[in-house]
């Protein structure tokens, strides 16, 4: 009987701490800034202002590594396990999307006003992800190597012609002072490649895919515009201005502080520790081609799963870490751009005379999105080759036009990914 | 004339030394550059790599890639959860693989013959290109855990290793292993009046030594250095194995030194399993004598 | 051996069941599953529904032709020439892009080429990728396959010498296995980097000077060469040690008495060690083979399959579009083509061993 009592007494007391319990409903988040403490300690404390704000929800953090985050992510929505907030990364998002892995955010729309067209994630029209940041690249020289070459400072409103740029790269060649002259980081396969280099190809004219449609790349990545970005693109490796596929990783990282490279071409991640070995480093912008000065925009962002219960509660989350002083601290510790000029201005390195000010001139003047279609991470796949066999010495005609044909095939084999 | 014999051995005995040292140096190099490496400054570490100061133990030598890597990432976890994961898929592994291999030697049965070949012919297939059909099959699985049945083996140990328990590499290896042994010795057993799997036990496994240190050294390195599986069927941190863990490292500024530091902890565990098992090679059936 | 024996179904199936099922189950279905696949249109990530599409995947992979062209020539029929004097072809491309009179060529593009009786031989296929991946594939194999076997057995020789300190040798030839395939993979990009790598140096070092750095993996000519050598270098310890192991089947009885008779070292070998071999000998080709078809981390680290689809192989192909490109059935298809490849290969080994 006793034993009874006890028993009934424990069940009564278990229930009703599972009813309280299920009345904080448990919100989790995926991010991939597994091994980076400063991004997890940043976002930690997001969500622990978040749980404290309110009493419904508990936010709760799995991260993952970022070199696998988008496996992870792709298998778990193919065996049915996704969280209830996803972070994404922005040109994948289209596909995510697609998919069904995200539903839109429903945000206050107010809130993302002023932010930064990068950190914004629209698809079909509808608002599906929103990031802290962008990232930017730059051109990063020295002023010495432009004092040196007899070279002008370019600014974003007068940025390099094309000319002006390989007259750069032949000075720089000429000198005999470096290894190469232009450092593009060629070691770094996968995104970096449509990330850094597809705007090269903007500024002449072509793009990875016709944006007009998005159904064919026919004319866009092999018409004349692209012939001649990838003509330049050839003679970069053939002429010898900068090291190929085959160049060192540790060259990539060490090199240009180490004087090998007259030019790097960069992200704003490397900016401090170059900052850190010579104090007159510059952040150039890109050279504009004939058709503007471009670079990559889009990081990561965060969105709601669709299978996700709770949605109001995630974009409740979400719409939470928006606050400036989360972006500007977020900033802070990871050195990337916060996605608003008021959020820049509470920053160390983004404030007005701050290390880094020049990114955010150049992510607000230069930056455009990569293709906004859920086929990008494939034709991102084939851009990445096409660049790669090019720079080895293909046929440039018959590799773009390759490129472009397989891009088809794939628009076709999914039935015009939606578009 | 002895004075001779004698100078003539210590000469021969030199020249093996020489021999098998000059080899040892080709093949130590890479666990030099991984360790040296570990105690040094990113740049540094960078610059070494075009000579052979990468292999050596010089400049600004520290532990604080160490300091860093268990900063960084939960090592002890990652090294728990593949010490775990493969030291119970091994021995699973040799249990069912040499049961498998003995019958297919030894005993005679209706569809052995096909049963081999299909096991043999799975030798050809590549783990790549079967992970998502294995991934959509498992996640489709019940399990019986703490609280009853559960659907989907995702976010757990035994999805790393139930499905790597037997494999067509361990069992061909005893299979080939077995057909060595003396049959003679199995037939006069069975006359003797002695079961299956008292001759499996008791005479044909003892025989076994240097097959099964073979088979386990082998499988515990397929076994710790499991990548693409525990990527797609691990999602928490807390089943995550060593390898999964070492993309931690690689961030947008990667820190080659604490990369080192991390293989150098990670590799450790290999290592002591091989020399404990190379004793295995020599307690071996030719001190036996067995062999006809 | 065993037909000696009497049948005995249940010992039979009791032993071998436990094995043989889980490897049915996780292996052999899941292989099934990736082989409807191929006949489907299946992607990694998408909301289209999945259809049959027969063989088209496979049509795709390996159609391939032989175009005939000839060269270009002025209004008065004279073959024109470049300034080395050879004769000017058109272009490939125009014969297989949007060209109405040759639909047969469509969307095909250049292999390689050969010149006939004053015109060339073009082998054009759909996925020229695949077919060099192909042949890049069985390369290594024939190479490293018949390498790596003896290399390993002279190690396996070397380190069966009753000699103090022996275990010490043994454990550092093991050394490169035991070290992650993917950070020995890292190791060489710095070793055969080509400008100033590890290996450069040293055989600059060593012929005084004249030797002029090359860039190893950064030449078609060099990069599937290096990445065989480090892959010899990497698994041969690996091979040692199942040598290792057959080695000691072999009983000291058998060394006893060919070392009363006299005999050789060679003969020894040839007559005793050799003969004593021959499962393990089988065992190591077999898993050498697999294992050189399986060819895919080194790739993947090293040169990502470039430059110039030099280094590119089956795996690596498959995984790119399984998971790269999210082309599950075009993957699928890749390995399935695989498989039927070793398969045949087998079986002709197996021919050939038993005629013997």
């Amino acid at each position: 009987m006793k034993l009874g009592t006890t028993l009934g007494a424990a069940l009564v007391a278990s229930v009703s701490w599972a009813s309280m319990a299920a009345a904080q409903t448990e919100l989790s988040l995926w991010y991939h800034g597994a091994g980076n403490e400063a991004e997890s300690t940043a976002l930690q404390l997001i969500i622990d202002d978040f749980n404290a704000s309110q009493s419904d929800y508990t936010v709760v953090v799995e991260s993952f590594p970022q070199e696998s985050y988008n496996d992870s992510v792709v298998a778990a929505a193919l065996a049915g396990n996704l969280p209830d907030i996803l972070d994404v990364d922005g040109p994948v998002m289209p596909n995510w999307a697609w998919a069904g892995y995200l539903q839109p955010l429903d945000i206050n729309e107010g809130v993302i006003e002023n932010f930064l067209d990068g950190p914004k994630g629209y698809w079909g029209g509808e608002l599906y992800s929103i990031g802290f940041w962008d990232a930017a690249i730059a051109m990063m020289s020295r002023q010495s190597t432009l004092d040196a070459l007899g070279l002008r400072t370019p600014t974003i409103d007068s940025p390099w012609t094309g000319d002006e740029f390989m007259a750069a790269l032949d000075a720089a060649k000429a000198s005999g002072d470096y290894d190469f002259a232009l450092d593009l980081g060629m070691p770094w396969t996968g995104e970096w490649y449509p990330y850094a280099f597809s705007p090269f190809l903007q500024s002449f004219g072509g793009d990875i895919v016709d944006r007009s449609s998005y159904a064919t790349a026919e004319g866009a990545l092999n018409g004349d515009a692209a012939m001649a970005f990838g003509n330049w693109w050839q003679s970069l490796f053939a002429d010898g201005y900068a090291p190929g596929t085959s160049q060192d990783p540790a060259d990539r990282d060490t090199g240009f502080i180490d004087g090998k490279y007259a030019f790097s071409w960069n992200g704003n991640w490397a900016a401090l520790g170059a900052l850190e070995a010579h104090d007159d480093v510059l952040f150039l912008p890109a050279p504009d081609f004939g058709n503007g000065s471009y670079i990559g925009a889009a990081s990561w962002q965060f969105g709601v799963a669709a299978t996700s219960e709770n949605a109001e509660g995630a974009s409740a989350f979400i719409e939470f870490a928006l606050q400036d002083n989360y972006l500007a601290n977020f900033s802070n510790v990871t050195g990337l751009i916060p996605a608003t000029s008021t959020a820049a201005a509470m920053t160390d390195n983004y404030a007005e005379g701050g290390a880094l000010e020049v990114f955010f001139g150049l992510s607000e003047a230069q930056a455009l999105v990569r293709p906004v279609t859920p086929g990008y991470v494939v034709f991102a796949k084939v851009f990445e080759k096409a660049l790669a066999d090019i720079a080895n010495g293909a046929d440039v005609a018959d590799t773009l036009d390759a490129a472009a044909d397989e891009i088809n095939a794939d628009i076709e084999a999914n039935s015009g990914y939606g578009h | 004339m002895a004075a001779i014999n004698q100078d003539n051995r210590g000469l021969r005995l030199i020249v093996r030394y020489a021999v098998l040292t000059l080899i040892a140096i080709i093949f130590i190099f890479p666990v030099l550059f991984m360790v040296m490496s570990s105690f040094k400054p990113n740049l540094q570490l960078l610059r070494d790599t075009s000579s052979l100061r990468a292999f050596l133990p010089v400049g600004d030598i520290s532990l604080d890639n160490y300091y860093d890597a268990f900063r960084r990432a939960p090592i002890g976890l990652f090294v728990f959860n593949s010490v775990l994961v493969t030291g119970v898929t091994v021995l699973l592994s040799l249990f069912f693989c040499s049961l498998a291999a003995f019958s297919f030697v030894y005993l005679n049965w209706k569809g052995r013959d096909l049963a081999l070949t299909i096991i043999i012919a799975t030798l050809i297939i590549p783990f790549e290109t079967i992970a998502i059909p294995l991934l959509l099959f498992v996640s489709k699985l019940p399990w019986i855990g703490l609280e009853g049945i559960e659907i989907g083996w995702l976010d757990s140990y035994h999805v790393q290793i139930i499905p790597w328990i037997a494999d067509g590499l361990t069992v061909f290896l005893f299979v080939q292993y077995f057909k060595d042994l003396p049959g003679e010795l199995i037939e006069a057993c069975r006359v003797e009046g002695a079961s299956w799997w008292q001759i499996y036990v008791k005479v044909v496994m003892p025989l076994s030594g240097p097959v099964i240190a073979t088979a386990a050294i082998l499988k515990f390195l397929v076994m710790y250095n499991q990548y693409l599986w525990p990527l797609i069927v691990v999602q928490q941190e807390t089943y995550r194995p060593v390898l999964v863990g070492l993309q931690y490292f690689f961030q947008l500024n990667i820190t080659w030194g604490e990369i080192m530091a991390y293989l150098t902890i990670v590799t450790i565990p290999v290592l002591a399993i091989y020399l404990v098992l190379q004793r295995a090679f020599i307690a071996s059936i030719a001190s036996t004598g067995v062999k006809g | 051996m065993a037909s000696k024996l009497t049948t005995s179904n249940r010992a039979g199936w009791a032993f071998a069941l436990p094995g043989f099922g889980l490897i049915l189950l996780f292996i052999v279905i899941p292989f099934f599953f990736a082989f409807y696949l191929s006949l489907t249109n299946q992607r990694l990530v998408s909301p289209n529904p999945t259809e049959y599409v027969g063989f088209s995947n496979y049509e795709k992979l390996l159609s391939i032709s032989v175009l005939t062209i000839e060269p270009e020539v002025d209004t008065a029929g004279v073959v024109l020439r470049d300034d080395a004097g050879e004769a000017q072809y058109p272009r490939v491309r125009s014969f297989t892009r949007n060209n109405p009179d040759f639909p047969q060529y469509d969307g095909m593009r250049e292999w390689f080429r050969w010149h006939w009786g004053g015109t060339a031989k073009v082998v054009v296929a759909t996925d020229v990728v695949f077919w060099k991946s192909l042949r890049n594939t069985l390369m290594f194999v024939l190479v490293v396959a018949p390498v790596q076997a003896a290399l390993a057995l002279g190690l396996a020789l070397l380190v069966n010498q009753k000699l103090r300190g022996i275990n010490i040798y043994r454990a550092i030839y093991f050394m490169p296995v035991v070290v992650s395939i993917v950070v020995v993979s890292l190791l060489f990009r710095f070793i055969y980097d080509g400008n100033d790598g590890l290996l450069n140096n040293i055989l600059s070092f060593l012929t005084f000077g004249l030797f002029e750095g090359r860039d190893w993996l950064g030449s078609p000519d060099t990069a599937l060469g290096a990445i065989k050598a480090m892959s010899i270098w990497q698994a041969v310890g690996f091979h040692m040690v199942i040598w290792l192991s057959g080695l000691q089947t072999i009983s000291p009885t058998l060394y006893e008495a060919s070392s009363i008779e006299g005999a050789s070292k060679w003969q020894t070998f040839r007559y005793v060690t050799w003969p004593g071999l021959r499962n393990t000998a089988v065992l190591v080709i077999i898993v050498i083979t697999m294992q050189a078809f399986a060819l895919f981390a080194q790739i993947d680290v090293m040169t990502n399959g470039g430059p110039l689809d030099s280094t590119t192989t089956l795996v690596f192909q498959a995984v790119e579009r399984g998971y790269g490109k999210q082309d599950i059935s075009g993957a699928a298809a890749i390995s399935v083509v695989l498989f039927l490849i070793v398969l045949s290969i087998s079986m002709l080994q197996r021919y050939i061993t038993r005629a013997r």
